[in-house]
């Protein structure tokens, strides 16, 4: 995160800007609309939160931005790069690069170690091999689960488990950095452990998308964006 | 690498290195050792069952090829049996008959002989006083041609075969074979021990020791046939025995019906050899079909116990490829990931199925005490074969994983 802040002078494009952007989900006769006319402007290093009730679109919205999906209608750029003009394989590339997730459920492999579930991310990032396993170890020190590196997963407890993610998620040094709900599955203090441990990422560089019920995220927050029946309602 | 951040930037197509796709492929296989090792046993079986199938089947046809030797290889039989039904058509074989077949080249001798009717007369030798013992015997009395010995490859125990001068004259020699002059009690002839046929006197010329072909002749009285035609109205002889050259089997088959009956050689029948490749043929022919099914089925269950469980494989780690599909993989990697477990699953079955397969041959051919006899291209085909199976196996359940939605997958826990 070294190299945008050096380019910061240069009037960098913000990382997501979503123009009008709409999702609308047909099965059958029902049609679903959970993103209507969503704009939305993020810049490099800010800390947002997006809340809301459930089916206001936080996911929706959360998905979009990831590359996971492409919106039905609107533009949506990452980087300055109209994404819409990519193809699968190149959404792919640019999640690996530029994206990392960190979900309510955690998703790591229970049958590798936490080592291996760090690394499962510079498989498909085009990493040189031999700089795997220092960027993984690193990642980890840098989570605090430097000790821990062989242990299976299903030996740690939840905020262990959601701080492997969390390394899982930046060993590949991703510009943004999207969680759903990740305090969700956590009690109150390892949930906190894992919201200091998002400011000390954001306060190297990294820009943050926080999808959230607990107000918690939101104070830690620079920025809430609120969401009700598919709209962004505040975007400060 | 391009930075990703930069809008300039070329933005390429998500990559994965060959050796990333292997180990990925592997660790997934090793995630679940036991199930991974039952669904292994599907193909294990129908691989082992079909290289068992082919190697006993080519050992076996191997070794009764063996078997098939060269006394066999060397016999021809002519007969004038017409068989079951053949009464009528039944022909005299000529008195010189073994005499025009061994003029033929690759003859190596032949005997023509046939049973002498004696009217139930009882044959015994000089009466031992000994009220106890029984001194008359019903016995099967031959006449032959002087050749037949050799014909057959008999051996004497002692004295000496009768000639054609015995033959031409009508002379009353006859010869024992072993089990008849044990019931007679005649076991020298150096002082010419005589039998009596009925009331006829055959001085004893020779006793055999044994014969390879016609074990028939060993309790027989066996007699000149010129004696036979004088003193009991004997018409013909019924076989012909040929001794031949190896490998001329075919040829005098064909010929020795034309040489004894050269206007109407149909009426005879002539049993040769078997071809050694036809009969090889035969055999594995036999095994294989029916076991070749065998091993295609256990094979195709194989496969469909592959099928299922990488299906429900990937079923079970939809949450796997949501998290991989955000990770950057795109549809082709989750499907050549799940591709090559399948494949690899199929191959390491196919290395044990041969394994077994082979050991099996081994083992059978040991208790039996045959040569295994193994195809080259088995122990490479066998494993292949095993591959291909465990890819095709993994054709509906990969194209299933790649098409899941990562937004759907990742909801799936």
């Amino acid at each position: 995160m070294r190299k945008p802040m050096k380019r910061a002078l240069m009037a960098e494009p913000p990382v997501v800007e979503l123009r009008s952007v709409q999702r609308r989900f047909s099965a059958g006769d029902v049609t679903v609309e959970a993103l209507v006319d969503a704009n939305l402007v993020i810049e490099r290093g800010d800390y947002v939160a997006v809340v809301g009730p459930s089916g206001s679109g936080k996911s929706t919205m959360l998905n979009l931005v990831g590359l996971l999906d492409r919106p039905t209608d609107g533009i949506y750029l990452f980087d300055g790069i109209d994404t819409n003009e990519l193809s699968e394989g190149q959404r792919a590339w640019l999640r690996s690069r530029g994206i990392g997730f960190v979900f309510q459920s955690f998703h790591l492999l229970s049958h590798r170690s936490v080592l291996e579930n760090v690394l499962l991310s510079t498989i498909y990032n085009g990493m040189p091999r031999a700089g795997r396993i220092p960027a993984a170890e690193e990642a980890l020190n840098r989570v605090g689960l430097g000790h821990r590196i062989d242990f299976s997963p299903t030996s740690l407890s939840g905020g262990e488990r959601q701080r492997v993610a969390i390394a899982r998620a930046i060993v590949t040094r991703p510009a943004l950095l999207l969680c759903d709900e990740p305090t969700g599955n956590l009690d109150s203090s390892t949930g906190e452990s894992v919201l200091s441990l998002f400011d000390e990422l954001r306060a190297g560089g990294l820009t943050l998308i926080v999808v959230t019920h607990d107000d918690a995220v939101s104070l830690h927050a620079d920025r809430v964006v609120h969401m009700r029946d598919g709209r962004v309602e505040t975007a400060a | 690498m391009t930075d990703p951040t930069d809008p300039t930037g070329r933005i390429e197509s998500a990559r994965m290195g060959v050796r990333d796709l292997m180990s990925e492929s592997i660790a997934g296989i090793f995630a679940r050792p036991a199930r991974t090792a039952l669904t292994v046993l599907g193909t294990v079986l129908g691989i082992g069952a079909l290289v068992a199938t082919l190697g006993v089947a080519r050992t076996a046809g191997n070794q009764i090829v063996g078997r098939f030797d060269e006394l066999a290889a060397t016999s021809v039989v002519v007969t004038n049996d017409q068989g079951f039904f053949g009464g009528d058509t039944r022909v005299a074989i000529p008195a010189d008959a073994a005499e025009r077949i061994s003029r033929l080249n690759g003859v190596v001798a032949a005997g023509s002989f046939g049973s002498v009717d004696v009217a139930g007369a009882l044959v015994r030798s000089v009466p031992i006083p000994d009220p106890l013992a029984q001194t008359e015997f019903q016995m099967t009395v031959y006449a032959a041609s002087p050749g037949l010995l050799d014909a057959v490859r008999g051996e004497l125990r002692t004295g000496r075969f009768f000639d054609t001068g015995h033959s031409q004259r009508g002379d009353h020699v006859a010869v024992l074979g072993p089990g008849a002059a044990q019931r007679l009690n005649i076991t020298r002839v150096d002082q010419q021990p005589v039998i009596f046929i009925g009331e006829e006197v055959f001085v004893v010329t020779g006793i055999i020791e044994d014969v390879l072909r016609q074990p028939g002749l060993l309790n027989a009285v066996i007699i000149p046939e010129g004696t036979a035609r004088a003193n009991y109205e004997f018409s013909s002889a019924s076989t012909v025995q040929i001794d031949v050259e190896v490998g001329a089997a075919s040829l005098i088959a064909g010929q020795a019906a034309v040489a004894v009956y050269p206007d109407q050689p149909g009426l005879l029948e002539v049993q040769k050899p078997p071809e050694p490749e036809d009969l090889r043929r035969d055999v594995e022919g036999d095994v294989n079909a029916l076991f070749l099914v065998l091993g295609a089925v256990s094979l195709l269950v194989g496969a469909i116990g592959i099928a299922n469980v990488t299906l429900v494989s990937v079923l079970e780690r939809v949450g796997e490829i949501g998290l991989r599909r955000a990770l950057g993989a795109a549809r082709r990697h989750i499907a050549a990931q799940f591709l090559v477990e399948s494949t690899t699953m199929g191959l390491i079955g196919g290395v044990i199925g041969a394994s077994f397969g082979v050991l099996l041959i081994v083992t059978i051919s040991a208790t039996r005490t045959w040569t295994p006899v193994l195809d080259p291209w088995m122990p490479i085909g066998a494993p292949l074969l095993g591959a291909v199976t465990g890819l095709l196996a993994g054709l509906y359940p990969a194209v299933r994983a790649s098409r899941l939605e990562p937004v759907e997958a990742l909801r799936a826990i």
